[in-house]
């Protein structure tokens, strides 16, 4: 069966106390693993500032979710989204290959350190040209 | 009084515009970070052109999708007065 690489982030309301976000949270979890995903990581990003009022809100808990899933789950994933009144905003992208090997570099914390590594791949396309 | 024309002198030599991400080997734009998409917008929250940014035509393909992903998910402004 083949399977591809999603990301999902989404935006809660602020207005639901701490549990009713883990059970919100817990929820969207349990529709990706239920489906038969693959969950890669799970990264609260936690109460933020939005750039612009939705719902006359002016903040929200974001969420992501990295898996692999076959392309059938994402519809079933998005209609749950959108039956579900506590979620702001929504976002699923598949990730190509570079985006794949992006987001693996960026769960292994090595991303702080990109622009240490730019130079290094710069400095090897250099030698290529070269040689 | 001769009527060739002489050659203009130009102080500095024009510098080359040349894609960041290509120089920098950068392979995947981050719709994530929003702090470095910001280098890509004027202050309004405009996505900037090419003949400014430099980016050839597939980055710069790339950093609008990510811009735009990144507005979906309030990470930037769709306008903003004076973000910068």
């Amino acid at each position: 069966m083949y399977q591809n690489q999603y990301e999902t982030v989404f935006i809660l309301t602020p207005v639901l106390s701490e549990a009713q976000m883990k059970d919100a949270v817990e929820k969207f979890k349990a529709v990706l693993t239920d489906n038969g995903a693959e969950l890669l990581n799970d990264e609260p990003w936690g109460l933020r500032k939005l750039a612009y009022p939705i719902q006359h809100k002016s903040t929200g808990y974001y969420q992501l979710f990295e898996f692999k899933a076959n392309p059938e789950l994402i519809a079933t994933l998005e209609t749950e989204y959108k039956r579900d009144e506590r979620i702001l905003r929504f976002l699923t992208t598949k990730l190509d290959k570079f985006g794949a090997d992006y987001s693996d570099r960026r769960r292994n914390g090595k991303i702080g350190k990109k622009n240490q590594d730019a130079p290094k791949e710069d400095s090897k396309r250099n030698e290529t040209v070269k040689s | 009084m001769s009527l060739v024309n002489e050659k203009v002198e130009r102080k500095n030599q024009v510098k080359k515009k040349y894609c960041r991400f290509e120089r920098a080997g950068i392979k995947y734009v981050d719709y994530k970070d929003a702090n470095f998409l910001l280098k890509f917008v004027n202050e309004q929250g405009k996505i900037l052109p090419r003949r400014l940014t430099g980016n050839s035509l597939k980055f710069q393909r790339k950093v609008a999708t990510a811009i735009k992903r990144a507005r979906h998910l309030a990470l930037m402004p769709y306008v903003a007065d004076g973000m910068k």
